[in-house]
């Protein structure tokens, strides 16, 4: 079972590690990468297949050189064997469609000169980006089938079919499960959760554990680099060029006044509450899905 | 999604429950004659669910030892070695104390004070590395919750977090309180009686102040016993052993006397820590890393004498092989010998077709290696039945109380009869659990040779709320591990003071006594937060409850022990 773990760099959204300047932006050259936290889940899937199936697992990032140390992030927590960062000026302001075919054309790379794929992983959405696209746009691109918001999954190596459990509609209380015939796509939800229960499992887990510490600590040895050559693609429909989006602006979300004025109501002063409740009405109209708060204009 | 095959059931030919000095000595043996072996601990790192007092003797007669087993141990694992042993018989200030060296030296190869979590994660290192030789291994947070039947019988365990797993022979190396042996119907919770309670305080020292307070050089250690009635009326004494850099401090009183007497163990403790014979030792700047709490099984009553059942053999703790030679404690050299035995038992009787084989090789090698009469000598059965009788009992403490008793004891050959009397093996093997032993003895003769202490402590405790927020808990949250059967006072009230995290009018312990009314009367009913609970099964003997270990890496996590 061969899988790769599609990864990526986001900034450290964390209380104390984030930097924003005075007008909200972020200072991206003061902010530390990390990975995006939503892989963990794809790659806790990814061990898991290899724990109960074994095989091999890549790391994949396109981005620039310093995602390296986000693959090899991955190689400490989850065992990968080795790397392969897809990494190149001409790839630099990528949209998510553009970023798809760059990962797909990765695949295809790997697949002719390593191995072929039986497995890809993504996480659900990036936590910069927010878009949920390009998981999708690199099945599509890859002509694989994707199934999406997994929180349970196995393989069935004789029949080389997947079997997953996979929330709808993102409501943890209907699952569905599905099966896709290899190869296919796979997005973690993260409510996904890796389970062991053979001993054999966990032993062969914690024995990659032991195994890939001296690994990651010579992640350099296990990286590949590939640029737009390496994968065969044309900078025309790539970065820049080759991203159907524009962005056409950006408003920075307004600062809460730091001094705001409180009204003290007795929650037994009947006429103080009516006042507090009509305040309240449009936006509880807006919430609710009704017309704006005009709509509300009429009740009670 | 579970994993595939689901019906294929694992099966490994052994399988080791806990991973203290019993479990790991029998999963080096089983690794050494080549046989699969999985060790099963529960704790997120062996050790964390371990307390010891602890000092880990080497016996001469011993057919195994922990430093047969595991190259380099007294070296890596160990802290400091016992290089001088004392007893200190106190009477308010007076103190009288003997040099116990021959009685701890009797029989001894070596002895060196431990700490649990270091020794035991260190142990547990060396375990995986043979065990995985042979297939195995060692996997931590995972609970064994029961015993696989077919049939009846015994074919392997059940865990928390595993699928079911078939074995040719269980080691139960689980512990004082054993979920495994309980099952099995080898040992129980009944009587408190059966059993001691230890706590203990682990305090900061710097090595140089060590070497300093108590007079050693760096690779020496001092072992202090204290008996007499700083404790009161409660059967028991306290201890002190000198680690690299702390020192172990605590006390152990026998469980139905801290009943009785209504003591707080915690209070108990403190009355030795601040006592003033541990001033000059302790200084201003006390500084308490650890408490802990173990319960500890009188191997002289209940140590099993046949400790198994099908493929389930019992070692350690789990078996109450716990000797309480006097005032000295060997466990867990007991528990290593036990545990390679019953290695040795399983390879020499492997493939034979009767599932008990293992079990009553292993019972006659505890026999023929003279373990089992150290552990629970036949003799004392028979010094029991007169000793412990009350009315022998009382008429002994009256002729002692007396001022003909004093005097006899008091006089300046006797004082070298005691010394000589309190390093005899034979006689304190024989020393029936009356307060005569425990109390009386000791304090007269505190009073009657002792000489006062002038010294003040300044020494101030933490409070059992600081003790317990010290503490690191992984809280399984809704999900207790121990139900209280009867909330009356009556059946349950014992825990309010006898738990070491609980204590009379303290809300932040586990066990509490609430008034409440019921059609009309008042009632005083029992209530339980087990969130700081310490795991030592005090609960399980002296109130009514339902009582298991909480799931692998849940609860307490000691990094001392």
């Amino acid at each position: 079972m061969r899988s790769v773990v599609l990864t990526k760099g986001v900034p450290d959204f964390s209380d104390g590690a984030v930097s924003f300047d005075e007008d909200g932006h972020l200072e991206r050259g003061k902010t530390p990468t990390v990975m995006n936290p939503n892989d963990a889940f794809a790659l806790e899937a990814a061990l898991q297949t290899r724990v109960r199936h074994g095989g091999h697992v890549s790391g994949m990032s396109m981005g620039p050189p310093g995602y390296a140390q986000v693959l090899e992030e991955a190689m400490e927590a989850v065992y990968t064997d080795d790397s392969y960062l897809l990494s190149d000026r001409e790839l630099a302001a990528s949209d998510t469609w553009a970023t798809a075919i760059t990962l797909s054309a990765g695949i295809e790379t790997y697949q002719e000169e390593i191995g072929d794929v039986d497995l890809l992983f993504a996480g659900f959405k990036t936590a910069d980006g927010e878009t949920g696209q390009t998981g999708p746009q690199t099945a599509w691109a890859l002509d694989w089938p994707i199934v999406t918001h997994v929180i349970a999954l196995d393989i069935d190596p004789d029949e080389r079919l997947l079997r997953a459990k996979r929330l709808v509609e993102g409501d943890v209380d209907e699952i569905e499960t599905v099966e896709a015939p290899l190869p296919c796509m796979v997005v973690t939800d993260p409510e996904f959760e890796p389970t062991y229960r053979k001993a054999s499992h966990r032993l062969t887990h914690k024995r990659l554990r032991e195994e890939t510490q001296n690994r990651a600590a010579a992640h350099d040895r296990h990286l590949t680099t590939w640029d737009h050559e390496d994968l065969n693609l044309d900078p025309d429909y790539i970065g820049l060029d080759g991203s159907p989006t524009i962005v056409s602006s950006v408003d920075p979300i307004p600062k809460a006044p730091s001094e705001r004025e409180a009204t003290m109501v007795d929650p037994g002063d009947s006429e103080g509450m009516n006042e507090l409740l009509g305040e309240f009405q449009p936006y509880a109209a807006a919430t609710n899905g009704a017309d704006g708060p005009n709509a509300a204009e009429g009740g009670d | 999604m579970t994993d595939s095959n689901e019906t294929d059931r694992e099966h490994y030919e052994a399988v080791v429950v806990g991973c203290g000095p019993g479990g790991a000595a029998a999963a080096v043996r089983l690794a050494d004659h080549g046989i699969e072996t999985l060790v099963l601990e529960r704790g997120t790192d062996a050790g964390s669910k371990n307390v010891s007092g602890g000092l880990i003797y080497a016996e001469d007669s011993a057919p195994y030892t922990i430093d047969d087993l595991f190259d380099g141990f007294r070296e890596e694992a160990s802290e400091r070695p016992v290089t001088d042993y004392y007893i200190h018989n106190m009477a308010g200030n007076k103190v009288k104390s003997y040099d116990l060296t021959d009685l701890h030296e009797d029989d001894t190869d070596w002895c060196d004070a431990v700490l649990r979590r270091p020794m035991d994660s260190w142990l547990a290192e060396r375990v995986h590395e043979k065990t995985s030789e042979t297939g195995g291994g060692v996997l931590t947070n995972v609970r064994v919750n029961g015993l696989l039947r077919e049939r009846g019988r015994i074919v392997g365990v059940t865990c928390d977090e595993l699928d079911p797993i078939e074995a040719d022979i269980v080691v139960a190396a689980d512990g004082v309180n054993s979920e495994l042996a309980r099952e099995a119907g080898l040992m129980d919770w009944e009587d408190p009686n059966e059993w001691f309670q230890g706590v203990k305080a682990v305090v900061e020292m710097e090595p140089d102040v060590i070497d300093d307070r108590f007079d050693i050089d760096e690779d020496e250690g001092v072992a202090h016993l204290f008996s007499g009635d700083l404790f009161e009326d409660v059967r028991g004494g306290g201890f002190l052993y000198t680690n690299e850099d702390s020192l172990s401090i605590g006390t152990v009183f026998h469980l139905d006397s801290l009943v009785e007497e209504q003591a707080e163990p915690h209070e108990l403790l403190d009355a030795l820590l601040t006592h003033p014979l541990l001033a000059r030792w302790l200084g201003d700047e006390y500084d308490e890393r650890e408490y802990s709490a173990k319960l500890v099984p009188d191997s002289k009553k209940v140590a099993h004498r046949e400790p198994y059942r099908d493929r389930l053999v019992l070692v350690g703790d789990a078996a109450g092989q716990m000797q309480a030679q006097g005032p000295i404690i060997k466990g867990m050299n007991h528990a290593v010998t036990a545990g390679a035995l019953a290695a040795d038992a399983f390879a020499v009787t492997r493939g034979n077709a009767d599932p008990a084989a293992a079990g009553r090789r292993y019972t006659q090698m505890l026999e023929d290696s003279g373990t089992m009469d150290k552990l629970r000598p036949r003799r004392y059965d028979l010094a029991r039945t007169v000793g412990e009788r009350d009315r022998v009992t009382d008429a002994v403490e009256r002729v002692l109380d007396s001022r003909v008793g004093s005097l006899a004891i008091g006089n300046p050959i006797a004082d070298r009869l005691l010394q000589r009397a309190y390093n005899s093996p034979f006689l304190v093997s024989m020393l029936p659990d009356t307060r005569t032993g425990y109390v009386t003895l000791p304090s007269i003769i505190g009073e009657e040779h002792g000489r006062t202490l002038h010294w003040e402590s300044s020494v101030e405790p933490p409070s059992l709320d600081e003790r317990i927020g010290d503490l690191t808990y992984n809280t399984d949250i809704g999900n207790p591990h121990i139900e209280v059967r009867d909330t009356s006072f009556e059946a349950s009230g014992a825990a309010v003071y006898a738990c070491p995290v609980s204590a009379e009018d303290f809300g932040g312990g586990c066990y509490r006594s609430e008034e409440v009314k019921r059609n009309g009367t008042a009632a005083t009913v029992v209530s339980l937060d087990t969130q700081p609970c310490v795991e030592c099964g005090t609960c399980a003997v002296v109130a009514d409850t339902e009582w298991e270990h909480p799931r692998g890496g849940k609860g307490v996590e000691f990094r001392e022990g």
